[in-house]
Formats: C-alpha cells, sequence, structure tokens
C-alpha cells in the first residue's frame, strides 16, 4: 500500500553518498599507503593508488619507523592480537561460570553478589585508570601480557549478558535434567553451553574489537617499546615537527590496524549484529 | 560444587571493589575533601568541563541523525542492503585512535587532500594553531566512527515497528513526511533516548584515543576533554590526588548518565 516505486532512487542515492562518506577516509588511507613519502608531500596527493604497496608494508612490518625505535609493526599487531584474544577468551571464561552460579543456584550472598557485579558495569577503565595502575604496578604486572588483559577481564559487562541469556532457559529444561540424574557441571557442560554457542560468538567478536581497540590502558601500562600494541603504537610514528613523518608507513599501519578487527566483524557479522542489539533492547 | 561457583563471582567482585576502593581512598583518606575543592576552583578544570560538553553533544547530535537518515533509507531498499548494512557496519570495528589518525591525515595543513581542496576554496584550516578547528576535526573523527554503530541501533528499531501501522496512516491519507513524523519517529523515541546516552558515555570516555592521537588536547587546552585531562594531571602532571578526585566526579556523572538510562528501560520494559 504505501508507494516504495516512485522516487526509488532517493535511499540509493543517500546511502551511496553515507557509504562514499564511510569509506573515503579509509580509502584515502589506502592510497597514501602505496605511494612514497615524496607522492604525498607533494601536496595535494593523487587518489589513484601507486605502486608501493607491497614495499610499503614489508618495510612497516618488518623494520617500522624511527618514531618508534625501530620497533616492527609486526611485533606490535602480534602484542595487540594476543592482548584482544586474551581479553575476549578471559571475559567469556569467567563470566560464563559466574553468571552460571548467579542465575541457577541459590547461595547465601546470591543478591550481594550479583549487584557488586553490577555496579562494575557503571565504571569503565577510564575511569578508575590510577588506581589500577597502582595495582598493576604493585603486582609487577607493568610491560606484561597479563598487565595488559587482566585488569580489562575484571569487568562484568559479560556476565551480566550471559546472565540475561540464562534467565531465558526454561525452568523445565533444569528439572528435566535433574530427573534424568545429571548434576550442575553436567547440566553447565551439556545443555547450557551448546544452547549459549551463538551467545559465545557473538560476545567474542565484541570482546576481540573491545579488546584490539583499547588505547588509554595499554599506553599506561606498557613502557617498553617491545610491548606496545599497533593502535598505541601508530601515536609514535606521528613526528612532532622535530622529524619528518612518514606518512606512507603511517598509513600502511593504519590500514593494518583495522584490518583484524574489520575481518572479524565482516566474517562472524550475522552472530555480531544478534549480540550487539539484542542484549540492549 | 555450588562453593566453586560461588567462589569465581566473590572474588571477581573483591577485585574490583579493591580498586574503587583506592580509588575513594586516595581522594578521602590522604587529603579529604581539598582536593575536589581546588579541582572544582580551577578555571582550567571549568574550562575543561566546557568542552566536554560542547564535544560530547556535538558527537552525539552529528552520529545520531546521519545514523538515523541512513537507517531510515536502508529499511526502504530492498535490493543491495545487505551490502549496504555490511559496509556501513565497518567503522564500528575501527579503533577510536585509528579512525583519530585518518582524519587527521586529511586535514593535515602540509599533506591533507581535504585541506588542500578548502584552501584552494578560500578556506585555511589549521587545527595545529586554531582551537576551534581542532575541537571541529575530533568531534568529525569521532561522530564517523559512531555512526555505524547508531545506524545499527535505528535500523533494527525501524525494522521492528509494525508495517501495519505505517500502512493505515497511508490508507488515512498521511504523505510520506507526515507519516515519518507522526508514527515512525515517536516509535523510535526511546531507542533514540537510549542512544544519546550510550553515545554521550561514549563520547566522555572513548575519545581518548583521539584526542591523544589527534591533537593532544591542544591548542590551549581547546580539546581537553575531562577523561584526557585525569589522564594528564595524574600520569603526565603526576598530581594524584587531583587525578583521583577528577576521578570520582567523572564516575558520578557515569553512574548518573546509567542511572538514567536503567531507569528508562525499566520504565520501557513496564509499558511493554
Amino acid at each position: 500500500m504505501v508507494n516504495v516505486t516512485r522516487n526509488a532512487w532517493i535511499p540509493h542515492a543517500v546511502l551511496l553518498l553515507g557509504l562514499a562518506l564511510v569509506l573515503f577516509p579509509v580509502y584515502v588511507a589506502f592510497v597514501a599507503s602505496t605511494l612514497t613519502l615524496r607522492d604525498i608531500l607533494d601536496a595535494p596527493m593523487t587518489l589513484v593508488p601507486g605502486p608501493n604497496l607491497l614495499a610499503n608494508y614489508r618495510e612497516a612490518l618488518a623494520l617500522g619507523t624511527a618514531g618508534t625505535n625501530g620497533q616492527p609493526v609486526g611485533a606490535m599487531m602480534l602484542n595487540s592480537l594476543v592482548m584482544a584474544l586474551a581479553i575476549a577468551i578471559g571475559k567469556i571464561a569467567i563470566s560464563l561460570p559466574s553468571a552460571y552460579a548467579v542465575t541457577f543456584f541459590r547461595f547465601p550472598l546470591r543478591r550481594v553478589c550479583f549487584w557488586a557485579i553490577f555496579v562494575t558495569l557503571m565504571l569503565p577503565v577510564e575511569v578508575r585508570i590510577i588506581p589500577t595502575y597502582k595495582i598493576a604496578a604493585d603486582l609487577g604486572l607493568i610491560d606484561t601480557y597479563p598487565g595488559l588483559a587482566l585488569p580489562l577481564i575484571a569487568s562484568a559487562t559479560a556476565t551480566l549478558l550471559f546472565r540475561q541469556f540464562f534467565l531465558t532457559i526454561p525452568d523445565e529444561l533444569v528439572e528435566a535434567a535433574k530427573l534424568d540424574g545429571a548434576g550442575p557441571w553436567r547440566f553447565l557442560i551439556h545443555m547450557v553451553i551448546p544452547l549459549s554457542r551463538t551467545n559465545i560468538a557473538a560476545l567474542f567478536v565484541i570482546l576481540f574489537i573491545y579488546g584490539w581497540n583499547q588505547y588509554l590502558w595499554p599506553l599506561l601500562v606498557t613502557n617498553t617499546p617491545a610491548m606496545t600494541t599497533i593502535v598505541v603504537g601508530i601515536r609514535q610514528m606521528i613526528g612532532n615537527g622535530d622529524a619528518q613523518t612518514a606518512w606512507h608507513l603511517v598509513m600502511a599501519t593504519a590500514l593494518l590496524a583495522l584490518l583484524p578487527p574489520i575481518a572479524v566483524v565482516g566474517l562472524m557479522q550475522r552472530w555480531f549484529v544478534k549480540g550487539l542489539i539484542e542484549p540492549e533492547k | 560444587m555450588t562453593f566453586v561457583f560461588f567462589f569465581w563471582p566473590a572474588g571477581q567482585a573483591a577485585l574490583q571493589s579493591v580498586q574503587r576502593g583506592d580509588a575513594f581512598g586516595l581522594a578521602t583518606r590522604f587529603a579529604g575533601l581539598e582536593n575536589f575543592a581546588s579541582v572544582l576552583g580551577d578555571p582550567l578544570y571549568l574550562a575543561s568541563v566546557e568542552v566536554t560538553a560542547v564535544f560530547s553533544l556535538a558527537v552525539a547530535v552529528l552520529a545520531l541523525a546521519p545514523g538515523l537518515l541512513l537507517a531510515v533509507m536502508a529499511d526502504k531498499v530492498v535490493r543491495g542492503a545487505a551490502f549496504y548494512k555490511t559496509v556501513l557496519l565497518l567503522p564500528y570495528a575501527v579503533a577510536p585512535a585509528i579512525a583519530g589518525v585518518l582524519w587527521l591525515f586529511l586535514f593535515n595543513p602540509s599533506v591533507g587532500i581535504v585541506a588542500a581542496a578548502l584552501r584552494r576554496a578560500g578556506i585555511d584550516l589549521n587545527y595545529l594553531l586554531n582551537g576551534p578547528e581542532a575541537l571541529l576535526l575530533v568531534i568529525l573523527a569521532a561522530a564517523w566512527k559512531q555512526i555505524s554503530y547508531n545506524f545499527l541501533f535505528f535500523l533494527a528499531g525501524l525494522q521492528a515497528i509494525p508495517k501495519t501501522l505505517v500502512e493505515a496512516a497511508a490508507i488515512d491519507g498521511a504523505g510520506p513526511h507526515r507519516r515519518f513524523w507522526r508514527i515512525v519517529f515517536p516509535l523510535l523515541a526511546p531507542i533514540s533516548f537510549f542512544l544519546l546516552v550510550v553515545n554521550i558515555v561514549y563520547a566522555f570516555f572513548d575519545t581518548f584515543g583521539i584526542i591523544h592521537n589527534v591533537t593532544q588536547g591542544g591548542p590551549a587546552q581547546a580539546t581537553e576533554i575531562l577523561v584526557y585531562k585525569v589522564w594528564y594531571d595524574g600520569v603526565v602532571g603526576l598530581d594524584l590526588g587531583g587525578s583521583a578526585a577528577q576521578s570520582v566526579i567523572l564516575m558520578a556523572i557515569v553512574i548518573a548518565l546509567t542511572a538514567i538510562q536503567f531507569r528508562f528501560i525499566e520504565r520501557r520494559v513496564h509499558y511493554g
């Protein structure tokens, strides 16, 4: 009934404009990463990709730039990867059992536990940086992988999401499992985990991106260039006037930093969208 | 068995309570309310509050409006919808810090192509020297990244609106504009409000990477938002007490925002 055929081109035009706006900065960065530094400095640079794609990426990955003390971007990517995976897996591994406990078991202080977890939701790392940093320093975690990952694992978003999902598991199912003689462990492993497979996948994507894109905490907790993550390391490549910024390498690094999270989102889009929207609705 | 499961959340909670306890400990035990008084009396801090307010409102508006527009359009399109959706989703995966670098490159006075194009049009931008221009640049970068998140939620919201409602309005003779403003938009109001809070929280905290990469709070504190100031005073300036006091104030702001949000969610659940 609602007329859709007339002016059908308008939505497409607006969407294409939106796409252009979204892609333009990334495209410019891509072009810059295929040019030589001389081409870029000869402003305004061209918008046609140049021939130096492989050479630039090889240089960035293996050698890095002067600004990062010769720390190769490849090593930074590895640091980022370890950190992102540790955060994603660690958070899921902790929050799944704790959500299970809060949802299915009755024990003293259950409500207190739930609220204690819940309150931490409200406080992003950025707010508690200084105290957290002090604790990390006391525990000797500066410049280590656990130091990068642990403080970010300790928050409750995932627990809450799992709890919300567990609440939708019908009581009949729990009772049926009990009648069949399954203990809590068996119920967790054979019923709850298979049921929440999509949620785990979605959460993994969200947490991986969250971990990969962390900025402030890695900036604080790493002092040696060898432990820098790529998202933080790129900052040091942009000169502050004293040295010429190697823009072609900076842009290559920026694209390298974009690629893994984008790949994860692209590959797991279906679960990710579901996981992102549903718990918050 | 129960004990094992009890142990995990309890341990986790204990760890976090230590972290929070320390924040309050630093702020209250050693200096009383002096830190708060000096922070609130500091003109630089008040300037930072102002910058943060302008920044987060601008980011929220600039990220919400295009997100809504694109979602409305994507809701109408049948062919290619999946393609549009996938591409528009991509900036969500981009780190704020990297988004900052991309925009910095576009607007860099010596190499940026947008800066060059604007200069030819007679507009000479230099975010390194001009405060408001620097603020504009970080706002653009921050909003750019957030559009996809808003788009996703608006699209989901739109698709949840029953088609029969819109069709009934069409039969009653309401034109497309009227249908949108009288029916679709009010139905989207709850989700818009939710997104407004999320966007403001995003602008408050997640944009640290953009600020640190692009302007470092400068020129002359023109882009120094509160989170950046907490970090700068605490880590660079080593004023731990002042920084902790600022953390506590920020914490209060987040809790207030979250409380508003939960209130609203409860209400929505209530009315179904």
